[in-house]
């Protein structure tokens, strides 16, 4: 007979959570950041179809970096969970802080209950009347949430690309220059430089009547980007994943 | 038991296609048999970004059912991140409707039109429904509610295929003028209170909903050349002579 052998809850909690770290540190990353007139998240994102940013409600936006089917699902249960509790009360009655409560029990359960945790990072956006009352909530994979400001970044360089954000933010930068920041700095310690195509944009645009979720179309993107040649640092040094 | 004299009910919604779309408008009264229950309620909501509702009968359920199929809409959007088609919208709301069909014996039956811009096809369609949940698309105008046989009168006369979008929001007010001049459970435009038939475009660039000065200043005109003749504009009579 074989004998049970003693894993610590320590070893455990730390084996899981270095295994979802790699996992998120592996993907294409995004960017949320606010800006004048609300909050937008610009990805590394090829694809046209998968979205890696998307609308949960009237004011507010999801983003993720990890694996798809595992933040689609949380995307897909936080838009039904939105949508049931703004038809059962009432559209007001559906916030970010709520969702991001949602969003942080499930991961919470699925760390430490599940064989694997989820390998995603994600961000929930509720852009408020003025930029003060702006929230951004980023959540781990262990259901940790933090209170976000100003700007952020997930996935594979994350911490070079908060490094860039920091050089290039302010408060009051207008859409146009606020994603051609985003997208300087995802291109930070990448060797490639990013085109448009390669981006996938959208903003919470808090002068929109009622859903303020727009997303950037890929011509109107191009257009942004056109106007930023030249300026952009180009910091091929530093290398990445 | 029958109870349609004991809650409101909504009465009048036109809607036809125009260049740019479809027009959709509603007179603001509600009844409860012979009594006006309210004088400025809403029946043509905006169900998604490119499509319209309008509601006679039951209100209480009417207004219900609109609610459930403007959330339906946009979670489907959301979740597969495109919107339904058309066809698929008014089936939707056909299935909805037809979940409605106890209360409908019982007479609370909820009457729908639907209209949209099919942005698959470039052109406004509009669809009526029945209380089963029978879905019939229908060609340039309908009207549903109390007054309709009376709106459709006058739509018939002024009705143009091509009609640009002031003239198709004028012959809107016309036709409800027109139910409500025969109707008595059709609300007329009150001018004393300023309240007026609400009037949604659907067009391939989305819904908009008339705002209270545009429609007092369309309401306005449409009034005082009523003052000059009481029936309306006269349609031309071929061969007549003038």
């Amino acid at each position: 007979m074989s004998v049970p052998f003693y894993v610590s809850p320590e070893q455990i909690i730390k084996d899981k959570a270095d295994f979802a770290r790699k996992g998120i540190s592996r993907g294409r990353s995004v960017v949320v950041l606010q800006y004048r007139d609300g909050i937008v998240f610009v990805a590394e994102n090829p694809s046209r179809a998968l979205h890696k940013i998307s609308e949960i409600y009237d004011r507010i936006g999801f983003a993720a970096v990890g694996k798809y089917n595992e933040f689609e699902n949380l995307r897909v249960a936080g838009v039904r969970l939105a949508d049931m509790r703004g038809y059962a009360y009432d559209r007001r009655d559906v916030t970010g802080r709520s969702l991001a409560n949602a969003y942080a029990q499930t991961l919470g359960t699925i760390f430490t209950e599940a064989a694997k945790p989820y390998e995603v990072e994600i961000v929930v956006a509720e852009v408020g009347p003025t930029t003060t009352e702006d929230q951004i909530y980023r959540l781990t994979f262990d259901g940790s949430v933090a209170d976000e400001a100003s700007f952020l970044a997930m996935g594979g360089r994350a911490e070079a690309i908060e490094g860039a954000l920091a050089d290039g933010w302010q408060s009051d930068l207008d859409l146009a220059p606020a994603v051609r920041l985003a997208v300087q700095a995802l291109a930070t310690g990448s060797e490639t430089t990013l085109e448009s195509a390669d981006i996938e944009a959208a903003v919470l645009d808090r002068t929109r009547p009622r859903r303020a979720f727009r997303r950037i179309s890929p011509t109107e993107l191009a257009e942004t980007l056109a106007e930023s040649q030249g300026t952009g640092p180009d910091n091929g040094a530093d290398r990445g994943d | 038991m029958d109870m349609s004299h004991a809650v409101p009910h909504g009465t009048t919604i036109v809607a036809f296609t125009y260049r740019d779309g479809v027009v959709m408008a509603g007179d603001r009264r509600a009844t409860m048999g012979n009594l006006i229950a309210q004088r400025d309620i809403e029946k043509v909501f905006p169900a998604d970004e490119h499509s319209v509702i309008g509601i006679a009968g039951a209100a209480g359920l009417a207004v219900e059912l609109v609610r459930l199929f403007q959330v339906e809409l946009e979670h489907y959007e959301k979740i597969e991140g495109v919107p339904l088609s058309l066809d698929g919208k008014a089936n939707r709301l056909a299935t909805l409707l037809r979940s409605n069909l106890g209360f409908a014996m019982q007479g609370l039956a909820v009457v729908p039109l639907f209209g949209g811009f099919d942005q698959h096809r470039g052109k406004g369609r509009i669809f009526s429904y029945d209380v089963t949940g029978g879905r019939y698309e229908e060609h340039d105008h309908f009207a549903v509610g109390s007054g309709s046989v009376f709106a459709r009168g006058s739509l018939k006369k002024l009705y143009r295929p091509d009609l640009q979008e002031s003239d198709a929001v004028t012959a809107a007010v016309e036709a409800l003028y027109d139910a409500a001049d025969d109707d008595s459970a059709t609300g007329g435009p009150d001018l004393s209170r300023g309240i007026f038939p609400v009037v949604a475009l659907a067009t391939d660039r989305g819904v908009d909903v008339l705002t209270e000065e545009r429609m007092a200043d369309v309401v306005g005109a449409v009034v005082e050349a009523r003052r000059a003749r009481p029936d309306g504009p006269v349609a031309p009579l071929p061969g007549a002579a003038s």
